[in-house]
């Protein structure tokens, strides 16, 4: 066995050892992440950054435990998640990871209460429990007038903050945002990128993914900088706010 | 919240398109609950054309006549000395003649054409009276030896025979051209032969009409109706003798009521046998359409489905989600086909009462719409188990991608 140094998981909440993640684009074999180890902190702000094409979706996919690795070994909170079925991943991922997305990708069919319950429902809890913490939440991020609008029928600035909200839903110690801000105007984008900060305050481990060297040095304590599928360098930001 | 709101929500959302692959579950399901709903009205219809409510007579007629009222036109008619034979059967209790002829009837400057049936005197009028179970509606019977009087089936009263005018008691109408009082109006019968007949004496009914001894049927009673076939082989026995006939060419007919009714069953069993194999073509190319829906709906929402993978939805839970939404939407087509079956069957059974004056109330059987919805939903959720499985097994970041 080759040398393996020890991880402490009272400290590290997302460690990824040597992964590699190929997708098969007709003849030829597309190395989307190329051998990669990493150390996500517990209450860290981590931004992965990279040009497109750089592998840092697919690296995220694997982080939040929605991808499998082709190679190599993904650990959530000491958890090899590389060994689980379909069904423990989802488990996992609903209990210990919330997404954001660039496209909110809310469900349209919901309203914007139930787009924040339904993770709750697909883990098992009661009614009266789901209700109580939705409208908490809800009122956090001031959307509980909101509450019975459909997505449609409000902002996108309003839409990525359920998304928030969802994530929330079940308490989740990661959030993983993948380009929160792409499709908001700068202002809004801020106060998402604020309200994300208060979170990472709060103790929860944020990981952004973003294109944009700006807002990951503005926001981000430690930067992977991926190119071709491998991380370039590694830099830590010192902020001042 | 749970899986049903969810369904809820996605089937409203469902285009005009899915809803028209519910058309043959929704067929499936009307032409059963229709069906059942006529049928069994239609098996009440037909039973009491029987007439003679009791189920207990035998009928005797001849045979090898052309098409009409029984036992006319026929070549070899029955006679008075048929039923005075077959009166002295001991397998017998009690035997009347029954003559029907057809003539015209002349009331309110109007002219009708229809039945005329005698009524014998003395103990076979008791005997004629209570196998028809004849009550008045209106007035009174006729008694012994009365001429010139008559009394005439519901249908008169109720102005359904085409003259304009009801009739009561005390009225005078002529029939073939002579005139007669009526001296009282029949209780309904629910049946067209009997409410629309116009009863006399057998006197009456022979001078208008010059049948002299023949008859038209003969209603028998038997001794021990737990022995009515022996009853029915001792007549047959009689007539071929009187007839002189041999077992196999013979010119009469005798019945049993539930001979009968058996052979109106079998019809009716075959038209259902029929409707049923048809309803069964409509729902297996309903749950066809309804596979190609949700497999359409699969692909429409992978996205969505990405989605719930990623805020933690298991495979079976998106199973669920698909299946129940399915089975949804079966239900959905079954719901309309209960429904508008119960108004073809409904207004099925008002044309048969409309046509042949019966009174037959439409049945909704309950048993029978809930078991119409249960199967149909099941049928739905079977049929979504395939796409289904599809959505389960969506890997989640393909899907996400949409």
């Amino acid at each position: 066995m080759e040398k393996k140094k020890v991880i402490d998981y009272k400290k590290v909440i997302i460690h990824l050892h040597d992964v590699t993640k190929h997708y098969p684009m007709g003849d030829n074999i597309v190395k989307a992440v190329d051998g990669i180890s990493l150390d996500i902190q517990r209450g860290d702000f981590v931004a992965v950054m990279g040009p497109s094409g750089s592998g840092k979706s697919t690296a995220m996919n694997l982080i939040g435990s929605l991808d499998m690795p082709t190679h190599g070994h993904i650990f959530l909170d000491g958890e090899d998640i590389s060994l689980l079925d379909e069904s423990e991943l989802a488990q996992i991922r609903g209990e210990n990871v919330g997404f954001i997305f660039q496209q909110f990708n809310l469900i349209p069919t919901l309203t914007v209460k139930e787009n924040v319950v339904l993770p709750m429902t697909l883990q098992g809890l009661f009614e009266e429990e789901r209700e109580e913490k939705a409208d908490k939440i809800l009122q956090r991020l001031g959307l509980y007038d909101r509450k019975d609008h459909y997505p449609n029928q409000i902002s996108g600035g309003e839409q990525q903050r359920v998304a928030i909200a969802r994530a929330l839903a079940n308490d989740p110690e990661v959030i993983l945002a993948d380009e929160p801000t792409g499709n908001l105007d700068t202002k809004t984008g801020l106060k998402v990128m604020d309200f994300l900060t208060e979170l990472n305050k709060e103790g929860r481990t944020i990981v952004l993914v973003t294109h944009s060297p700006e807002l990951a040095k503005m926001y981000a304590h430690t930067v992977y900088w991926l190119k071709d599928g491998k991380i370039e360098k590694i830099t830590k930001e010192r902020k001042k706010r | 919240m749970n899986y049903f709101t969810l369904a809820y929500r996605n089937l409203r959302k469902k285009g005009l398109r899915s809803y028209l692959t519910l058309l043959g579950i929704c067929i499936g399901i009307l032409a059963v609950v229709s069906l059942i709903t006529l049928g069994s009205g239609l098996k009440i219809a037909v039973g009491s054309q029987f007439g003679v409510s009791s189920t207990e007579l035998i009928s005797v007629e001849a045979s090898g006549g052309l098409l009409g009222p029984p036992g006319s036109d026929v070549v070899n008619p029955l006679t008075k000395n048929d039923l005075e034979e077959i009166k002295k059967l001991s397998s017998v209790k009690g035997a009347i003649g029954r003559k029907i002829e057809t003539g015209k009837l002349e009331f309110n400057n109007k002219v009708v054409f229809g039945y005329a049936s005698n009524i014998p005197d003395g103990e076979d009028r008791k005997f004629i009276y209570e196998q028809l179970e004849a009550k008045p509606l209106a007035g009174r019977l006729l008694k012994d030896g009365e001429i010139g009087k008559v009394f005439l089936g519901y249908n008169f009263y109720a102005d359904k025979v085409g003259l304009g005018k009801i009739i009561i008691p005390g009225n005078k109408v002529k029939i073939q051209d002579k005139e007669f009082e009526v001296v009282g109006i029949l209780e309904k019968k629910g049946s067209f032969i009997f409410d629309n007949l116009v009863y006399m004496n057998e006197k009456d009914l022979q001078d208008l009409f010059n049948y002299e001894d023949s008859l038209d049927y003969i209603d028998v009673l038997p001794t021990d109706k737990e022995n009515i076939e022996k009853t029915k082989e001792d007549i047959e026995k009689l007539l071929r003798r009187l007839r002189d006939v041999d077992i196999g060419s013979e010119d009469f007919k005798v019945s049993t009521p539930e001979a009968s009714l058996k052979q109106v069953n079998s019809i009716l069993n075959a038209i259902q046998i029929f409707v049923i194999i048809i309803a069964s073509i409509s729902i297996f190319v309903g749950a066809i359409g309804i596979i190609n829906t949700m497999g359409t709906s699969v692909l429409e929402r992978k996205k969505e489905i990405g989605i719930m993978k990623a805020i933690g939805a298991k495979n079976s839970q998106i199973f669920m989600q698909f299946f129940i939404e399915s089975g949804f939407l079966g239900l959905i087509g079954g719901g309309i086909g209960v429904i508008l079956g119960i108004i073809l069957g409904y207004f099925g059974i008002l044309g048969i009462n409309n046509f042949i004056g019966s009174d037959i109330q439409p049945q909704i059987n309950f048993f029978l719409i809930f078991f119409s919805l249960v199967g149909s939903f099941t049928i739905g959720a079977l049929a979504g188990i395939l796409p289904a499985m599809k959505a389960a097994k969506q890997n989640p970041v393909e899907a996400l991608r949409g």
